[in-house]
């Protein structure tokens, strides 16, 4: 499986990467040189093996669904490159 | 000098007056005023805060309430969130971000009375084997090759910063993350002991999440002793980390006087690279005479899945950065570059935020968790991790520790490795396999190899067993009795 120009353009987008387009060619290169040697897992015989997911021991807990925290909006806002009172701002997104 | 001690040594002396942690902090403040221009190993230096808390651990050794880390100085790697210090995870985007919150890690050290000097370089978002990924500049390590002083080593990474400044006497010890083998890289590369820890075992709230399923915080120190102190500070059950294990803390110290007679050391034949070199072969030979010597019986084991760990890795760990990283959005902390719309605000800030590696991996996650690659990559990767798993469970059955090089050679020269990603990746082939099973791993300094420089062995434990591992670790100390010490150090002219 090899990626074409288009595929990381494509994946660039989905990751909301601004890729210029001088830089495709050299990213195409890296990321199939680093797929190329993953794809040695091709090999490996998994039929019946479930998937691990996280750390082996590890069974995750349940807590009641209550609040535990808050009110501290001043906190979240603190590092916020751009507010307006107590609101993140962003480009206009509705015409 | 103040700054040869070790963490034990310095504690007892505090307690008995011998110095004031005043004193101490002091000695390690003029250190790092002194080298820190030259090895980069912090990225933000906060002396004046240490030194308070350097009179807060004199009040309360005088009231004889002082904590097991009262007036010790450390350096917290810069993944961990410092209220009201900057957090930068070596990263442009968050260059200016100063978390309003303590990681419980750190919470932790403080509590126990921990001084802390400053926040170590790092790769970027941990991500890097050498320290040369950090938006904030290349950390020297203080080791030199014999006979040259002119090639620049890397500390190894991506806890560089933390190793160069254990290494080099700034600080007595540190706290890094290992997601791969970023604590027990950099320890073997700059003659430390360092321990990543069974995977739930340190917190991992306010620490900057890399890939979830494998990040572990854990302790560097100049010795077994001094890293098990530190351990039993930072770990311990935390309600605010979901994987977060609820087991009482050891007596980590006390374990690594249990000695090794009677324990069964596993070699596992897998991790004989093709291209060691000579050295590495022969202090793994030395190790395991070591551990016989001291009464320990040595079993040849199988990890068959070994050359799976990397690919494996280097799936999981990117698909969960990609995941990860997607709240770098210039929206709510962190950098902004503008755009007409919010997509353009996202590519943009994204773009310029992020280093080069960094935007790799995020890709590669990107393109192994997309539709129609999710089951050839991701689905497969975890299953390989499953294997992984399996191996170490069955080898387990028949052996209590496992005992393995840390990394196939001696640190490298800055600038070596970094036009082929992969290169860089195979740093990490003896250390990945522990992170992906999650059972702890510790690199302890073995001898130095030709060139002058410190090699180290990996002892691997069962899950939660790192008892096992510091008395193991314990043992190849006292053997190896490693006293050599870097050519740039506190106290000696740069």
């Amino acid at each position: 499986m090899s990626l074409d120009p288009a595929t990381v353009r494509r994946i660039a987008k989905l990751a909301r990467i601004r890729v210029e387009a001088g830089d495709v060619g050299r990213l195409q290169g890296e990321l199939n040189d680093i797929l190329g040697w993953i794809e040695t897992l091709s090999e490996v015989d998994v039929s019946g093996v479930a998937p691990l997911t996280g750390g082996a021991q590890i069974v995750l807990r349940l807590r009641a669904d209550e609040v535990t925290d808050g009110g501290m909006a001043e906190a979240v806002l603190a590092n916020a490159p751009d507010r307006v009172g107590a609101f993140f701002t962003v480009p206009k997104v509705v015409e | 000098m103040l700054t040869d001690l070790t963490i034990t040594a310095a504690a007892g002396a505090l307690r008995r007056g011998d110095f004031t942690a005043r004193e101490l902090t002091q000695a390690h403040v003029d250190a790092v005023a002194a080298l820190n221009p030259r090895l980069n190993a912090f990225i933000t230096v906060t002396s004046e805060r240490a030194l308070e808390q350097a009179e807060a651990a004199d009040a309360a050794l005088a009231a004889g309430e002082a904590g097991v880390l009262a007036g010790i100085p450390l350096a917290i790697k810069d993944l961990f969130c410092t209220a009201g210090v900057r957090t930068t995870a070596g990263s442009r985007i968050l260059e200016h971000f100063v978390p309003p919150y303590e990681s419980s890690v750190t919470a932790n050290l403080l509590r126990d009375g921990a001084v802390f000097l400053g926040k170590a370089n790092l790769d970027e978002f941990a991500m890097g084997s050498s320290n040369m990924t950090s938006a904030f500049g290349r950390v020297e390590n203080p080791w030199k090759r014999v006979g040259d002083a002119e090639a620049m080593l890397v500390p190894g990474g991506s806890s560089g910063g933390s190793a160069a400044a254990v290494a080099a006497r700034l600080v007595m010890g540190a706290t890094g993350t290992d997601t791969g083998g970023s604590i027990r890289q950099p320890a073997a590369f700059c003659g430390l002991a360092g321990i990543k820890p069974t995977y739930g075992r340190c917190s991992r709230w306010g620490v900057v999440a890399f890939a979830s399923s494998l990040d572990q915080p854990g302790p560097f120190a100049r010795t077994v002793g001094d890293c098990a102190l530190l351990l039993g500070s930072m770990a311990g059950f935390d309600a605010k980390d979901s994987t977060s294990v609820d087991l009482a803390v050891p007596d980590f110290a006390a374990a690594c006087r249990r000695g090794v007679a009677g324990l069964r050391i596993g070699v596992p034949r897998e991790y004989r690279a093709d291209a060691m070199p000579e050295a590495m072969e022969r202090l793994w030979r030395q190790g395991l005479q070591w551990l016989r010597d001291a009464g320990a019986a040595i079993v040849d084991v199988s990890l068959p899945h070994t050359k799976y760990g990397l690919a494996t890795y280097y799936i999981v760990a990117p698909a969960e950065a990609s995941s990860n990283l997607a709240r770098y959005d210039g929206v709510r902390f962190g950098r902004r570059e503008d755009g007409h719309d919010l997509t353009e605000l996202y590519e943009r800030t994204r773009a310029a935020g992020f280093g080069a590696e960094v935007q790799r991996r995020i890709m590669i996650g990107t393109y192994v968790l997309s539709a129609g690659y999710y089951d050839a990559y991701y689905l497969r990767a975890q299953k390989v991790r499953a294997l992984i798993l399996r191996d170490f469970t069955e080898a387990f059955g028949q052996v209590d520790a496992l005992l393995t090089p840390t990394a196939p050679t001696a640190a490298f020269a800055q600038g070596e490795k970094m036009d082929d990603p992969i290169a860089m990746y195979l740093n990490d082939v003896f250390t990945v396999p522990a992170s992906m099973a999650g059972v702890p791993a510790m690199s302890v300094p073995g001898g130095l190899d030709a060139q002058g420089l410190p090699l180290g062995l990996q002892v691997i434990g069962r899950p939660y067993d790192e008892e096992t591992v510091f008395a193991v670790s314990q043992v190849i100390e006292d053997a190896a009795g490693f006293s050599a010490m870097p050519a740039i150090r506190a106290g000696v002219a740069a």
